[in-house]
């Protein structure tokens, strides 16, 4: 294989970009050359995806350049860029389900003859683009996508990023969803477009696969970068080290005393859910704040779906409070005093056009025996007062509120209902750093009162300093668990599966 | 095996091939299944009631019986691909009823001006409805909801009573025949393959899918989506249009009841979601609306045949919609698992 030309097709300079005055990203140097594979590489919320979206014209950036190809460009819009030969293959892919193969690649841009789409010469133009990726035997250009695996519905977004011509090919953690056989079909296919020239950017947190696939790698965090290296002069210790290593100065509440931990509230053994979830045993016991760690599509989320019975568990047994129970919807959960504080706040934690009221009394009034039997927690003025909801009457809508003080009236749902197991899923994402801490009190302070929590964080300080143990999730499955003194790197370690550097640390 | 009972020109291969694809592609092929039960039934019970059901006489006076609702439910079909839906077609099919009479008065010598004229009205609320779908936001059901209501009432201010009388050379268009096929059949039948045409042969068609489906995604690949839902709306006024001017020439003159007593708002949406097409957008074709269109004119006919309750007869079509669709959302979910 021939050098690469020193060139880069690509240059992005200085690139800052912030949303409502908090920077997303400031000052990020980033090039890649024709025939280069680039690894991007950074944690959860360093900047990726949006520095993704600059150049995809998604975004605008507030300084910087974009150089293609020689020349300086702007892109207003996602078509712009594709039509000028940057192409991006999104995690969520934007293929059509029930139109074919053929249809998707030239959507917007049908062969035609007059009005009506030349069917025959779209489908001969899918096939050759199908055939240049070896691929032409598994997938015909007249198949309805939806009847494609997604590998191949992977596949079939690099023959539509082809088909305009890219000199650049962004791939946003493209493995996230592929078995290991289908990844290295992928990698044969990136590949082949590298051969050919095409500048290739490869977002992934996986270590491995930029140790198998990428020439250069440049790392991200905290919006900014800390630097580009040669894959082939670099080791995965030194790539863990500049990803996470950060000062460890936030501030976290104590952890729990060892006297404080008493007996398990929650426990499951060998909980499975079909194709997401394997061999779960986990405990969490009272006063205590479990951590789940594990990088994005491991599992955690799922984990606590199961068990607040949004998906339930197929297999394996749960026992709240020494009883074996099965929690089959999340009305049942609601009932054995479980609380989940879900990711996404203004989806599916809060009916943001309803009041701090309604919100903060949802979970109680939809059980309202809990009322009649006595069972019912704090008056809901008193409890802001608890959670310090400062500037925000009880009337007040919830939309209106900021992050940190939505967070608090999810919270506030959960205590009105008195629940004594609660899961936090990235329980502060999204608020400012002030509220954070307030928010990490708040959790101590409710485990110190005898709760049980489960908290799911990609944060890792978060996740470490919050912490009684860590679970760390890696496909579905426990990976392991870590005691108090955890690293970032001890969990990234786990997380990715990097066990015998993990050794070597 | 389905068999599409359509009237296939010229009959090449390909051409039944692709209809048989298409049908199957839009998941339309359960309903033939039903089509075909239904049809048994109601054969069964009014043969045993001592009626008779598959008669040349029977059969063809029921296909005349779906020309109405066929024409509506196709243009239907277009809107509700695009993701959105049309309340307003009932009161435009009296607006076009009206109009066409007024103008013609008996006049064979009118009859190209009067049916220009519903046309350009047809265009009008067609571009209407589009545009403040697409451009003012305002949700599909409201928007037209609202266009329908002005149509009621300006049509209630003018009209209490039939107005005009149609060209008796109109006529044709309800009575006549082609040997032995009924014009309005041909009419029906041409409007099908047309849609059907449209939807799977051209750009127009092939966006019309995208945009439905996902309109960021159909938006991002440069389809001009709003061009788009605007020519669907256009096209389901068009089809309210061309059905007005059927039932005029059956009718013989304009009354602004001829609409809204026919039930072509809410019917025309049921024929499409029997048929299989997603409510959502961006699923489903006119073959599978065809179907529900014929499975509503055969409990139609049949229960007109045992002289029956008529109320039973509403839930026997209640229950067939909302089990047809309880299907598909089976299926739906089976397939996305």
């Amino acid at each position: 294989m021939p050098d690469a030309p020193a060139t880069p097709m690509l240059e992005m300079r200085g690139i800052t970009k912030s949303f409502f005055g908090v920077p997303v990203l400031e000052d990020v140097d980033l090039d890649v050359r024709p025939g280069e594979i680039h690894a991007i590489l950074g944690e959860n919320g360093a900047g990726k995806s949006t520095l993704m979206k600059v150049l995809s014209g998604a975004h605008q950036p507030d300084a910087g350049t974009i150089v293609l190809d020689g020349q300086e460009v702007r892109f207003g819009h996602p078509s712009e860029a594709q039509n000028a030969g940057v192409s991006i293959i999104y995690q969520e892919f934007t293929l059509l389900p029930v139109r074919t193969v053929a249809q998707n690649i030239y959507l917007g841009r049908e062969p035609h003859r007059g009005p009506l789409v030349d069917t025959r010469a779209m489908e001969r133009a899918t096939a050759d683009l199908l055939r240049s990726l070896n691929v032409e035997a598994a997938i015909r250009p007249n198949k309805a996508v939806r009847s494609l695996s997604i590998a191949q519905q992977q596949t079939v977004e690099i023959a539509k990023a082809l088909s305009f011509r890219s000199k650049v090919l962004v791939m946003d953690e493209p493995t996230a969803a592929l078995s290991p056989h289908e990844v290295a079909a992928l990698f044969e296919r990136v590949r082949l477009l590298r051969e050919r020239g095409v500048a290739i950017l490869y977002i992934s947190h996986r270590l491995r696969e930029i140790f198998d696939i990428a020439q250069r790698v440049t790392i991200l965090k905290d919006g900014r970068r800390v630097g580009t290296v040669d894959v082939p002069a670099t080791t995965s210790r030194e790539l863990v080290r500049l990803m996470v290593g950060r000062d460890l100065d936030n501030y976290f509440p104590a952890r729990a005393a060892p006297a404080d931990i008493a007996e398990p509230r929650l426990t499951v053994r060998g909980g499975g859910v079909i194709g997401v979830l394997q061999d779960i045993d986990i405990e969490v016991r009272r006063g205590e704040i479990v951590g789940i760690g594990g990088l994005a599509g491991s599992g955690r989320t799922e984990l606590a779906q199961a068990l607040f019975g949004v998906r339930p568990f197929d297999s394996g047994s749960v026992e709240i409070d020494g009883k074996s129970i099965r929690v089959r919807s999340a009305r049942q959960a609601v009932r054995r005093r479980m609380g989940f504080v879900t990711e996404d706040r203004k989806m599916e934690g809060l009916v943001l056009p309803l009041s701090v009221r309604d919100n903060s009394l949802l979970a109680l009034r939809s059980l309202g025996s809990f009322l009649r039997r006595g069972r019912s927690a704090i008056p809901i003025a008193e409890l802001l007062k608890i959670l310090e909801l400062r500037g925000a009457g009880l009337d007040r809508e919830v939309r209106f509120l900021s992050g940190g003080n939505q967070q608090k009236v999810v919270l506030a749902k959960w205590l009105a209902s008195a629940a004594r197991i609660l899961i936090f899923d990235e329980p502060t994402r999204g608020i400012d750093v002030g509220a954070k801490a307030g928010i990490h009190d708040l959790m101590r302070q409710l485990a110190r009162d005898g709760a049980a929590i489960l908290m799911i964080s990609s944060e890792l300080p978060e996740l470490i300093g919050m912490s009684d143990r860590v679970v760390v999730l890696r496909n579905g499955t426990i990976a392991g668990e870590l005691s108090p003194g955890a690293t970032e790197a001890d969990i990234m370690f786990l997380a990715t599966g990097e066990q015998d550097v993990a050794g070597a640390a | 095996m389905t068999t599409p009972p359509v009237t296939m020109p010229g009959g090449r291969g390909s051409r039944i091939e692709a209809i048989r694809s298409s049908v199957a592609s839009t998941n339309a092929a359960p309903i033939y299944l039903v089509l075909f039960v239904v049809f048994l039934a109601a054969w069964l019970i009014v043969s045993l009631a001592g009626g008779h059901f598959v008669t040349i006489d029977n059969l063809t006076s029921m296909l005349v019986r779906s020309v109405a609702l066929g024409i509506v439910a196709a243009g239907q079909t277009v809107v509700i691909l695009a993701g959105s839906l049309d309340l307003s077609v009932a009161y435009l099919i009296s607006v076009s009823a009206l109009i066409s009479s007024l103008i013609m008065n008996g006049d064979p010598s009118r009859i190209v001006v009067a049916v220009l004229a519903v046309i350009g009205i047809g265009v009008i609320v067609g571009l209407a409805n589009g545009l403040l779908v697409t451009k003012l936001r305002v949700n599909a059901f409201i928007a037209t909801l609202g266009v329908g209501l002005i149509l009621r009432g300006l049509l209630n201010a003018a009209f209490d009573n039939f107005a005009g009388k149609v060209a008796p050379q109109f006529e044709v268009l309800g009575y006549g025949t082609l040997g032995p096929i009924p014009w309005s059949v041909i009419v029906l039948a041409a409007t099908m393959l047309g849609v059907w045409f449209l939807l799977r042969s051209t750009r127009f068609g092939h966006h019309l899918y995208a945009v439905g489906g996902n309109e960021e995604t159909a938006r991002l690949s440069g389809v001009r989506s709003h061009r788009v839902v605007i020519g669907a709306h256009i096209l389901c006024s068009l089809a309210a249009v061309l059905t007005g001017l059927f039932l005029v020439a059956r009718i013989r003159a304009g009354a602004p009841w001829i609409g809204p007593d026919g039930g072509y708002d809410l019917e025309s949406i049921a024929a499409v979601v029997v048929g299989g097409t997603a409510l959502a957008g961006g699923r489903g074709g006119v073959w599978g609306t065809f179907a529900g269109v014929l499975i509503l004119a055969i409990i139609d006919n049949a229960f007109n045949a045992l002289q029956f309750n008529s109320f039973v007869k509403d839930v026997v079509r209640g229950v067939i919609i909302v089990a047809a669709v309880a299907i598909y959302a089976q299926r739906e979910r089976r397939a996305g698992r």
